[in-house]
């Protein structure tokens, strides 16, 4: 299988894409700890980079990418090799490069410039977020098979869980306001991977307010190292559940 | 005795105190060294034999001997390693008089008590006595003063042992004082680390007062005083001070003061004040005010505190001036829509406005409450929504068009560059 | 080699396959021919494993074909649009294929890659290609690892008639090698001397299957295209298609 995903990878690092946004990323991200004297403003900007380019870009790139290598996965498919094996190298070369982009753009400017937790909290939460939605659009681009409809999907999927999910939870906490909802919240934040990742930060560059008021309670269950693990478990379920669904269409699928 | 009063003679009461003038002037150069290996074995006997002016040096050892009382104007001077030991019973040293010294002892084991507030240094009713470098172990309170004038506490380090409110008291407790000087004093594992009430025209200088379980600084009904280059360091409640007039704190720093109730600087019922100089760090809330009128709060830093400042609408004609805010989660915060306090060239590291003219400051005002926390205001729960895109949008909306938040809460010079004094 | 029983397939709609029954041996060069749409490319996926047909049973060398994709080593498979990884050269092409088939250097057939001169052509990103250029390296792709079965979907469209012409005579050679060899194709010029055996499909339904000599011999036509004709003409005036065919060929 790596076999393959090496030839998927040597293949995307070199595709202008995959280069110009690791181009973007580094500018905005040197530029970013250049220009502002203030440390925290600049992983703030970055933090939205995280929480929303970062999922766009993986869809976007993973669902072209998948169209575009429709008639090579069919060539692959005549070969002695299973569907399974030949879908999971593409995600592999896919979000190998993609986190490979992210390193290079973000990940070396964050390591010079903010080596502390909150840094490497980013970097986690950003590789995260690469291969949490590469899996995702795999499924989207699996599912739909006309190259459209398949990037209308993905985006939809994006919007949905970076603006309406969070709308979602906003409405539910003023319709329910005089109801302690701490717990609720909480559970409903770790259905969606982006305030997942986002509420990771959180804890290392907000900690002083979450430790107010309700903020205690998330401090205490996110920070403690059950909360770790919990996060990373939920993180690698979001991978792994769409992959699995990807690779369940894609077996049963006819190309 | 009886021979002396037996004589009524004018002349003969002027040759008696004469005669005794004489007595006492080799006296007062007395020095009484006691303890181990002295042929005064005992603090106790010590005490006895002084007489207003000595000074009694005890020798290094560990006396437990119970309880101490000390009247007369002496200077007790422990020898390195002379140490008093409580025995978890009795309080070690009760003062009640004037020009007392106490200096160089290690006071360890002090008695708790519910009825008496037990300590291991207790001043009742006194003038001038001066505790210096001392140092107090797991005392229920460490230094207790009530009732005296001009009394100065300097470098002792206290450390108590936490356990709940109750069964802990303060490190350095004043109660109806006037005068005072606490300098230079490290505090720690007390309920309070530095408690005042009814104390007036005092200092509290270069302290550090950190990790105990409520306040690092505690007072209240206390006019007049000064509060300068203490440090309040990760104290379960922050610093709390109350009811009180004409204080000045300067250049403090608070920091770490985190939890649901916890406050860098915790304002209620102050007024006519100065804040200057300060730094905020690190605190769930920088300064949250109640009740407080007429406050300057100048030059101060916040930096990366929770909410920089909470000013609760029962606030009015505080006045925030050229302070500096960098990283805090949420700058202003507060609780109605009527605004009666002025905000006037700060920095605001959020700003993002522009200097045309090259003034140094922002050509347009700058609004530091933000929508969102308001919000958080209302349901605290939302708290979870923090940084994310939806709050970002909305926040950028009502900058856009304001609707929700106070329009009078405004800087109208915000500052381009962090000030600097 | 290619047993192939009761397939049907349907999208949604239509009938792609619709009772298809049939076998194919050694030394066979099967001609897939029929309308667009009339089933061919499906049935081809089918044997490829591309698509799962609803019913029936598909074996290669007495293996079904659901089971184990193995059987597709046996396989040679030449696409109608070769698309490759962009920025893929051709020599990574060759070599990654060669890692997924691990065929010993000595048994690779390197045959095409040297008449369509694409060894020279080795350190060429696939995306500054021209689609003739592509076609050559599916049809070299295809012999590469010399294979019992050639599965080829319009192998000639696209391709110069030079290459036509060289791909045509490597066909020969591999058909004396007693391998069998599918071929679709809309050029039925291009598979007169190849062909052994004519299949003809519309509507997902299998018209006929028959070899060339009971064919010529039926219709009295030299000719596959005019003999194909011959037989569309006597039994249904559907076949617009072979009119067209027939007039492109003028």
């Amino acid at each position: 299988m790596l076999k393959l995903s090496r030839y998927v990878l040597y293949d995307i690092l070199r595709s202008k894409v995959i280069i110009a946004y690791a181009l973007f990323l580094g500018v905005i991200t040197f530029s970013l700890f250049s220009l502002e004297d203030n440390e925290s403003k600049a992983i703030l900007s970055l933090l939205n980079i995280v929480l929303i380019i970062i999922p766009l870009m993986s869809m976007i790139f993973t669902t072209i990418h998948y169209y575009n290598s429709y008639e090579f996965i069919e060539l692959l498919l005549a070969q002695p090799m299973g569907r399974g094996r030949i879908l999971l190298s593409e995600y592999g070369g896919v979000a190998i490069s993609l986190v490979t982009a992210f390193w290079t753009g973000a990940g070396i400017p964050v390591l010079l410039y903010a080596f502390n937790p909150t840094g490497m909290a980013l970097l986690f939460t950003g590789t995260c977020l690469t291969l949490i939605f590469t899996s995702l659009a795999f499924v989207t681009a699996v599912r739909a098979r006309d190259k459209a409809r398949g990037i209308g999907m993905a985006l939809l999927l994006w919007f949905y869980f970076a603006l309406i999910y969070d709308g979602l939870i906003l409405m539910i906490l003023f319709t329910f306001s005089d109801y302690p909802m701490e717990k609720a919240t909480l559970a409903l934040a770790a259905l969606n991977p982006i305030d997942l990742g986002r509420i990771f930060i959180m804890l290392k560059m907000d900690i002083s307010a979450l430790m107010g008021y309700t903020g205690a309670l998330y401090k205490q269950f996110f920070g403690s190292a059950q909360g770790i693990l919990f996060t990373t478990a939920i993180m690698l379920a979001w991978i792994i559940a769409p992959l699995l669904i990807a690779l369940r269409m894609f077996r049963k699928k006819d190309l | 005795m009886g021979f002396i009063l037996s004589f009524h003679s004018m002349n003969m009461r002027i040759l008696f105190l004469f005669i005794s003038l004489l007595f006492l002037q080799p006296v007062q150069a007395r020095t009484i060294v006691a303890g181990a290996g002295s042929s005064i074995p005992s603090l106790t006997k010590a005490l006895l034999l002084a007489e207003d002016g000595d000074t009694i040096i005890l020798k290094s050892g560990t006396y437990r001997e119970g309880n101490h009382v000390i009247r007369k104007a002496i200077t007790l001077l422990g020898e390195n390693g002379a140490i008093l030991d409580g025995e978890n019973k009795h309080e070690i040293l009760t003062i009640s008089g004037h020009d007392i010294k106490v200096k160089g002892i290690r006071f360890i084991n002090a008695g708790y008590s519910a009825l008496n507030d037990f300590a291991a240094i207790k001043l009742v009713d006194c003038a001038r006595v001066i505790i210096e470098n001392n140092t107090v172990i797991n005392a229920y309170f460490a230094i207790h003063i009530s009732n005296s004038n001009d009394c100065t506490v300097r470098g002792n380090s206290v450390s108590g042992t936490p356990r709940s409110e109750q069964l802990t008291g303060n490190g350095i407790h004043l109660w109806k004082c006037s005068g005072a000087m606490i300098d230079n004093n490290h505090i720690t594992g007390h309920r309070d680390g530095i408690y005042f009430e009814f104390v007036t025209g005092s200092t509290v200088q270069r302290n550090q007062s950190e990790r105990n379980i409520r306040y690092g600084l505690h007072f209240m009904f206390s006019h007049n005083d000064h509060y300068t280059n203490n440090t309040f360091h990760n104290n379960g409640a922050g610093v709390a001070v109350m009811y009180s007039h004409q204080v000045t704190m300067t250049g403090n720093t608070f920091d770490e003061n985190w939890g649901p109730s916890a406050y860098g600087l915790l304002l209620k019922e102050i007024s006519d004040s100065h804040i200057e100089k300060n730094i905020f760090l690190r605190n769930t809330a920088g300064i949250y005010m109640e009740g407080s009128s007429r406050i300057q709060i100048l030059h101060n830093n916040f930096t990366s505190n929770g909410w920089a400042v909470r000013v609760q609408a029962s606030c009015d004609g505080n006045e925030f001036r050229e302070n500096n805010f960098f990283g805090n989660s949420f700058d202003v915060a507060t609780n109605g829509t009527m605004v009666l306090n002025t905000f006037d060239r700060n920095y605001w590291d959020k700003y993002e406005g522009y200097d045309i003219n090259h003034d140094g400051t922002g050509d347009i005002p700058y609004h530091p409450i933000s929508m969102y926390s308001m919000i958080v205001e209302q349901t605290p729960s939302t708290l979870i929504l923090m940084r994310s895109f939806m709050v970002t949008l909305m926040d950028k909306a009502e900058k856009a068009i304001p609707s929700l938040t106070p329009e009078n809460l405004v800087d109208n010079k915000p500052c381009m560059k962090p000030n600097k004094k | 080699m290619i047993r192939i029983e009761k397939i049907h397939k349907r999208f949604r709609r239509l009938q792609a396959l619709d009772d298809i029954s049939c076998f194919f041996g050694k030394g066979q060069v099967v001609a897939l021919i029929g309308p667009n749409g009339s089933g061919k490319t499906t049935l081809i996926k089918c044997i490829l494993g591309m698509v799962k047909p609803d019913s029936g049973q598909i074996f290669v060398n007495q293996l079904p074909v659901e089971k184990d994709p193995a059987y597709r080593a046996s396989i040679g498979y030449m696409p109608q649009i070769g698309r490759y990884p962009d920025n893929m050269r051709i020599g990574h092409l060759f070599r990654m294929m060669k890692n997924i088939r691990q065929v010993p250097d000595n048994e690779l057939d390197t045959d095409l890659l040297v008449k369509f001169n694409l060894v020279s052509l080795f350190e060429k990103p696939l995306r500054t290609l021209s689609g003739g250029t592509r076609q050559k390296v599916s049809a070299a792709l295809a012999f590469y690892f010399n294979p019992d079965i050639l599965i080829l979907d319009e192998p000639t469209a696209g391709l110069d008639p030079l290459s036509s012409e060289i791909l045509k005579e490597k066909i020969m050679e591999e058909k004396k090698k007693e391998k069998l060899i599918l071929i679709t194709s809309h050029i039925l010029s291009d598979l007169d001397d190849l062909t052994t055996d004519v299949i003809y499909m519309q509507d997902g339904k299998l018209v006929f299957y028959k070899d060339i000599n009971t064919l010529q011999q039926e219709t009295g036509e030299e000719k596959l295209g005019k003999a194909i004709a011959h037989v569309m003409k006597t039994e249904k005036r559907e076949a617009l298609w072979i009119d067209e065919v027939l007039a492109d060929k003028k």
